[in-house]
């Protein structure tokens, strides 16, 4: 691996995306609408917006880079510029971490102004960890990107990819406790959404949106998220070929 | 003359059928090798093998010496696909610059083979907004950073105008005489003419190979053309 492709790849996801205000305005201005949606729809109960609110935030990173990679990927893929690569000394880890950086800069804006408009304009209230909130979805986002980068090896076209957003990210927001707490699932419920990494990533938000002391628990949910971040990047590594048939 | 490319016995499976069967293949350095043959011949999987991307079920390829797709490779052949391989979203002097970062070519190259492939003026251009040509142009434009010694090129003239295609293989021709090993795909006969050798593929193995001329004196045709059509019903002849 070298810094110098990792960044000039980066740097290049990046300007690909500048390309394409659209993509960037959709990116920063759907979730906030979602937000301000949510407070409304909970304008006379506070809490109920305050425990949804905060974990909103920190998901809405998640599916958006998970849907923005595993199309670009695949595109990556299909359009012949992957297999040109593929015969260039640029490294695998070059690759991946390069579009990490990429898309970990673009959730860190999309969560930062998120986050203003929830935590000022909607008065939602996270206690004094407005940042930590920040950086769980930052490391949300490069979950979801490292699972949407993972997914779209998966794809053949860009309409399987879009799918694999409702069957990837759908039934993990069902089962992370976010519509029903955990404890009140039917066990086998509860036994397929400890398998599923947006639990923890949920775990993890609840704690913080909560006035109690962050606990060891809260810590595990931190390392199980960035641990599985790896995970799926090496597995995204593993389905990236120098060689295809 | 050395062999730039050396092909020994290569066999390549895709979708549970052979479609290179034991080729075995010279290509000189410092020459133009032209690869015919009708599409669907297995020219394609052949520069793959070359270039270290295709899977392959038997055989050897060697590249300057070393097997294909070493990794001390990557930076002495260029490669470019058949169908343009950049990135339609960033201007032309984006998706240079890119491949220059990743094949560590300097700025002042980029600027080179924009120059070498007549893209002047279009460099803050979207290579989605590219006509046909100029798109093929830039994906050559981006093989052709890296200065490499061995150039696999995937009928980079389909498509393109005929002054166009004059130019660029006077400009292989260049690369040529300078040192560099070009081989070029086509499925366009009349190319055959502007090559220094050439390699006909016909259902994955190799017809023919040898120069314009010596074909034309084998089989005593006045043109590739009618060479090349001898030379199939001789080998359709000899099936049993």
């Amino acid at each position: 691996m070298s810094i110098h492709r990792t960044r000039a790849t980066a740097l290049r996801v990046l300007r690909q995306l500048r390309h394409d205000p659209r993509t960037i305005g959709l990116l920063l201005a759907v979730p906030c609408v979602l937000q301000v949606l949510v407070r409304a729809l909970f304008a006379d109960r506070p809490s109920v917006f305050k425990s949804l609110g905060v974990p909103l935030l920190g998901l809405f990173p998640f599916v958006a880079m998970f849907i923005v990679t595993s199309i670009t990927m695949l595109r990556e893929r299909t359009s012949g510029t992957l297999e040109r690569l593929m015969t260039t000394p640029l490294a695998r880890g070059d690759l991946l971490v390069g579009y990490a950086f990429a898309f970990a800069l673009v959730a860190a804006a999309q969560a930062t102004l998120v986050s203003a408009l929830s935590f000022g304009l909607l008065g939602l209230d996270a206690g004094h960890r407005p940042v930590s909130v920040i950086a769980l979805a930052i490391a949300n986002a490069v979950l979801g990107m490292a699972l949407g980068l993972f997914a779209s090896a998966f794809a053949r076209t860009e309409f399987q990819a879009v799918q694999f957003m409702p069957a990837f990210v759908l039934p993990q927001i069902l089962l992370c406790g976010l519509i029903v707490p955990r404890d009140e699932m039917a066990e086998w419920l509860r036994v397929i959404s400890a398998f599923m990494p947006l639990t923890y990533a949920y775990d993890a938000l609840a704690r913080l949106a909560s006035p109690d002391e962050l606990t060891v628990r809260f810590w595990v949910d931190v390392a199980i998220v960035l641990g599985v971040t790896i995970v799926a990047l090496a597995l995204g590594a593993v389905t990236l070929r120098r060689r295809t048939p | 003359m050395d062999a730039a490319i050396s092909i020994r016995d290569l066999r390549v499976v895709r979708g549970g059928r052979e479609v290179l069967h034991a080729v075995d293949l010279e290509i000189e350095a410092g020459r133009v090798t032209g690869l015919l043959g009708p599409s669907g011949s297995g020219k394609t999987t052949l520069m793959r093998a070359v270039v270290g991307v295709q899977v392959v079920a038997g055989g050897s390829v060697s590249v300057l010496g070393l097997d294909a797709g070493t990794p001390s490779l990557r930076e002495r052949v260029g490669y470019q696909t058949q169908s343009p391989s950049v990135y339609a979203d960033l201007t032309v002097d984006e998706n240079l610059g890119y491949f220059a970062s990743v094949l560590g070519a300097t700025r002042s190259r980029v600027a080179d083979v924009v120059g070498r492939v007549g893209l002047d003026g279009l460099e803050h251009q979207l290579a989605v907004s590219l006509s046909g040509g100029e798109h093929a142009r830039l994906s050559l434009a981006a093989a052709l950073l890296s200065e490499p010694e061995v150039l696999v090129l995937d009928e980079p003239t389909v498509g393109l105008d005929p002054v166009l295609r004059r130019d660029l293989w006077a400009f292989f021709h260049e690369l040529a005489v300078g040192g560099t090993t070009l081989l070029v795909s086509s499925h366009v006969m009349d190319e055959a003419d502007r090559c220094d050798a050439l390699v006909l593929l016909r259902e994955g193995s190799v017809l023919v190979s040898g120069t314009p001329e010596g074909l034309k004196q084998a089989t005593g045709a006045v043109d590739l053309d009618a060479a090349f059509l001898s030379l199939i019903d001789e080998a359709d002849g000899e099936r049993p």
